[in-house]
């Protein structure tokens, strides 16, 4: 991930870049207005001393009315951009993400011959197709924001709302929540991935199958099936089929690990099954303890989870 | 009927002698707790509300010390989401709108020219009632018992469900007592601006603070209403089990938005309009000459004052309202930028070739202008519906209301203090150290804040307690850090000039500035009576209109506190009323509300036994005494 991989100023996506080009000429704008005024203070401070300025009456008012046309232009501006930003496309990608205390789930329904699935932590997106994100709320607010690619939209308990957006550029970027949601606010981001049709056609096909067979095979399975984390979470296959965590069919295959909180490594997975409180702190998996061969055989089964 | 004694004709000695004996407090902590005098309520208020600027600052600083670096390890999330939520509501609530009203409340009898606020009592009460308030939420931070969900509360993070244990109970309850506080002291101005003013100070003499400090109590009062049906609303979800926000029982999770923001937005003009009388104020004494456009003037603070009620959906941009809708908020979020810019260009003309001493006061008024236009710049960034669902919520946002509060209200307050400061303590404030704590707040600050207007367009979100290394926001943030030191040593500089000046300070006599409006034209500190007799005026200056001697009305009796109602338009005399005296029941009925509101955090039925209480108080309160009827 680059440094401007989270950058409103680094468009990845059409809307993003609709609103960088309306945000350059007001901020150029708005920049002459304040220098103007600074000037024109100055000048006031230095003149020579005398009375009040003959037609002062009329600088003010037309001041006054400069004002009102620059509201009126900057009005219409917003609005003129503001619209195809909330018009509907034709046939987009629909994606559901709903916000959790401090993660994201992920949902593609299904379409045409592919077939829906759920996971987490993770969005993928097929460059140059445009994508309506349906977002919800399962408990708090959140606000989905990926700066690269769109304008931030609430999540909100009750409502449903949507984000249209069509990415332009392929790479990975990165969404955050942008309302306050409580403890980990912090920690609640989101890798966003774009690439090429095909690659994301590859993608949805392998997480939309069962979890790997040499992961089923292994002896950690047993662990995560008989320890408490199988009542949260749900692995494609197995007996897991708990619904408060991320769903982890195919953990392995995601960038980062905990919400944007760690790279997917297999020592993140371990520090994170043996302590995730320490990690994340006040985030709502608990501490499950685990004894040393059984911490090993789960990393093996999570890390097999490709 | 026996004769009553007045202050026709009689000698000045003999005069105050006799004032004296009705107006003054008694000595000692008795007084101290039982005086309705508006100039001591105001100096404990303003005083007060310092104190608070401190204790929020310093939240700021550790803020700043925890971003400094990413992975920041000073506070942990717990600790830094109730930090966070103290410094937004502790500088809202508990120090810019009371400073505000504070110097409202010591100005305003003065400048127009009467002996006390009308419902001095009241006043009292309202003080008391905002200390307690504060007291209870800074008590709850020591316990480690704050709120945690953010100045605005949103549901239903502070909701029951999600929300557990006291904490945003507290908040919600600190609300009320801010409520009440800034309701009563608004009414006390109302009234005072309205039927208590100087002889002959009609509409079009009014000085232009005291137009903003009546604008500003409309608004307040206007505005109350919303936050009280919604922090009501939230306590009964809390305590009682109604669903008003819980969209599962079909609650609402917006309505809560629109009721906070129905008032949130108001409390930023609430905290701004004032500033801007000072402003105007401040600029007329040091260009020598009256503020260019008074009608102008007067109609932009009016104008901004009904507008801002039709702001507040730009909070709730990115929340999926209707488009079209939300353009309209857009458009009425710009227009205010009309009152706004026609007034700075009234100050501009002012200024133009006036040659202004350039004293502590007038340089916090550049500073202010410098600051507040770049604020206002960005405030019609973000009233764009496009563009603020990129700025929203980001440290954008954060760089743009500090900029409007700070260097809009902040900026012309710390400048006002300056001003009056002599009129407040008698001496003046030390010029050197004035300018350099001036230098280093108005530096301090733009360095500090500038930054984060790039750090929100480089993606990084707002209450956020850390952030990743590998994101390249550690540079900006370490720069913010470092200058926020050197805003906080400004700080000190004034805080230590103020206290010193008090003692040392060189002696100001009543009218060091050579100002034009009515409270220079008493002693500094005034008495308790603020005027020996009763200026009448006969132009938009008085002070510079008749520099030798300013005209007095004279009949009031002299055995009882007596003051002088004039009609509302044109400030003919129309009666002499009495004025309230001392009593400890203001204090006694605050402290029953007090314990009423704390103990309904735990339960409803408080709220039935609690009030038994303040109503005894209330009772005793407005005992009748024999004051005889007024007398026109
Ligand atoms: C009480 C429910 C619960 C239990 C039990 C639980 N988890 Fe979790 N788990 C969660 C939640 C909630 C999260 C999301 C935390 C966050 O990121 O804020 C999570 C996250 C994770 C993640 C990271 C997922 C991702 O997408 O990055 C892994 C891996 C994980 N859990 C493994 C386990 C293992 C292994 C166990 C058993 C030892 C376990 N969990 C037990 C609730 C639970
Ligand atoms: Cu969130």
């Amino acid at each position: 991930m680059n440094g401007a991989a989270q950058s409103a100023l680094a468009p990845g996506g059409a809307e993003a870049a609709a609103i960088l080009s309306l945000f350059w000429p007001v901020t150029a704008l708005l920049g002459a207005i304040w220098l103007a005024v600074l000037l024109v203070l100055a000048l006031g401070l230095w003149r020579r001393p005398g009375a009040a300025p003959r037609r002062a009456g009329l600088a003010v008012g037309a001041a006054t009315a400069g004002t009102v046309l620059v509201v009126i232009g900057l009005t219409l501006a917003s609005y003129l951009v503001t619209r195809p930003l909330s018009a509907a496309a034709e046939a987009p990608l629909v994606v559901q993400v709903q916000g959790r205390q401090w993660w994201w789930q992920v949902t593609y329904p299904a379409e045409g011959d592919a077939p829906g699935f759920t996971t987490a932590n993770e969005l993928r997106l097929p460059l140059g197709r445009p994508v309506r994100l349906e977002l919800a709320a399962a408990d708090v607010i959140h606000s989905f924001w990926v700066p690269n690619l769109a304008g931030k939209q609430d999540m909100i308990p009750g409502r449903d709302n949507a984000l249209l957006l069509t990415p332009r550029q392929a790479g990975i970027f990165r969404a955050q929540c942008a309302e306050f949601c409580g403890m980990q606010h912090a920690r609640m981001a989101l890798p966003v991935v774009v690439q090429p049709a095909a690659e994301f056609a590859r993608w949805r096909a392998g997480q939309a199958a069962p979890a790997a067979a040499e992961a089923l095979a292994v002896a950690g399975r047993q662990v995560f099936e008989s320890r408490q984390c199988s009542a949260c979470h749900t692995v494609r296959g197995s007996e897991a089929a708990g619904s408060t965590g991320p769903d982890l069919t195919h953990l392995a295959s995601r960038e980062t690990l905990g919400a944007g909180l760690l790279p997917m490594t297999r020592g993140a997975l371990a520090a994170w099954t043996a302590d995730p409180q320490t990690l994340k702190p006040g985030n709502n998996m608990p501490l499950v303890p685990l004894t040393a061969d059984e911490l090993q055989a789960l990393t093996e089964f999570l890390a097999l989870l490709r | 009927m026996r004769a009553q004694p007045r202050d026709t004709g009689r000698e000045e000695a003999a005069l105050e002698a006799s004032l004296a004996a009705v107006w003054s407090s008694r000595p000692g902590l008795l007084g101290w707790l039982t005086t309705v005098d508006h100039k001591a309520i105001g100096r404990r208020y303003i005083v007060t509300a310092f104190l608070f600027l401190a204790l929020g600052g310093v939240l700021a600083l550790l803020m700043r010390w925890q971003l400094a670096q990413p992975e920041g390890r000073l506070l942990g999330p717990d600790r830094y989401n109730q930090v966070f939520t103290m410094h937004g509501t502790t500088m809202m609530f508990l120090f810019a709108v009371p400073v505000m009203e504070a110097m409202g409340v010591y100005l305003v009898p003065l400048m127009v020219g009467t002996r006390n606020i009308a419902f001095p009592r009241l006043n009292a009460f309202s003080y008391w009632v905002y200390l307690f308030g504060g007291a209870l939420l800074w008590i709850a931070f020591l316990l480690d018992m704050a709120p945690d969900v953010g100045w605005f509360a949103y549901v239903p993070l502070a909701g029951p469900q999600y929300g557990p244990g006291k904490r945003a109970d507290i908040w919600a309850q600190m609300i009320t007592f801010t409520e009440v506080s800034a309701l009563a002291v608004a009414v006390g101005l109302v009234v005072t601006v309205f039927k208590q003013r100087a002889p002959g100070m009609s509409l079009d003499r009014i000085p232009l603070f005291v137009w903003a400090m009546l604008v500003t109590s409309f608004v307040v009062i206007l505005a109350m209403p919303s936050i009280v049906l919604a922090s009501t609303a939230l306590i009964l979800d809390r305590l009682v089990g109604t669903q008003f926000f819980n969209p599962a029982a079909g609650g609402d999770v917006l309505l809560w938005q629109h009721l906070f923001w129905f008032f949130g937005h108001p409390e930023v003009y609430i905290i701004f309009i004032p500033a801007v009388g000072m402003v105007s104020t401040i600029l007329a004494t040091f260009c020598r000459r009256p503020v260019f456009g008074y009608l102008a003037m007067v109609l932009a603070l009016v104008g901004t004052g009904l507008l801002a009620f039709g702001l507040w959906v730009h909070h709730m941009f990115t929340t999926g309202l209707p488009r079209l809708g939300e353009s309209f908020f857009t458009a009425s979020s710009m227009a205010i930028a009309v009152p706004s810019g026609l007034q700075i260009f009234c100050w501009l003309a002012t200024l133009w070739g006036a040659r202004p001493r350039l004293t502590v006061p007038m340089l916090y008024v550049l500073a202010f202008l410098f600051t507040f236009v770049l604020g206002g710049m960005t405030g019609v960034m973000v009233a764009s519906v496009p563009l603020d669902t990129q700025l929203h919520d980001s440290f954008f946002v954060v760089a743009h209301f500090h900029y409007v509060l700070v260097g809009g209200a902040v900026f012309p307050l710390l400048g006002a203090i300056h001003y009056w400061y002599p009129k407040l303590t008698g001496r003046l404030m030390e010029e050197r150290l004035g300018r350099w704590a001036w230098g280093l707040v108005f530096g301090g600050f733009n360095l500090a804040f500038f930054p984060m207007h790039l750090l929100g367009l480089w993606g990084m979100p707002r209450r956020v307690y850390t952030y990743p290394p590998e994101l390249p926001w550690g540079g900006l943030n370490l720069f913010s850090s470092l200058s926020a030191a050197l805003l906080a040593a400004g700080f000190l500089l004034f805080f230590w000039n103020a206290w010193r000046s008090a003692r040392h300070g060189e002696a100001a006599g009543p009218d060091p500035w050579g100002a034009g409006t009515l409270e220079w034209a008493t002693s500094s500190p005034p008495p308790p009576w603020n005027f020996t007799r009763i200026p009448v005026v006969e132009g938009a200056d008085p002070l510079r209109d008749s520099p030798d001697a300013l005209k007095v009305a004279a009949g009031l009796r002299l055995d009882r506190r007596e003051l002088l109602l004039t009609s509302v338009m044109a400030a003919e005399p129309e009666a002499r009323e009495s004025s309230p005296r001392d009593s400890v029941w203001p204090l006694l009925a605050a402290i029953a509300t007090t314990a009423m509101l704390i103990w309904s955090i735990f339960t409803p039925w408080a709220v039935v036994w609690g009030a038994i209480p303040v109503a005894a108080t209330l009772i005793f309160w407005f005992w009748p005494r024999g004051t005889p009827e007024d007398e026109s």
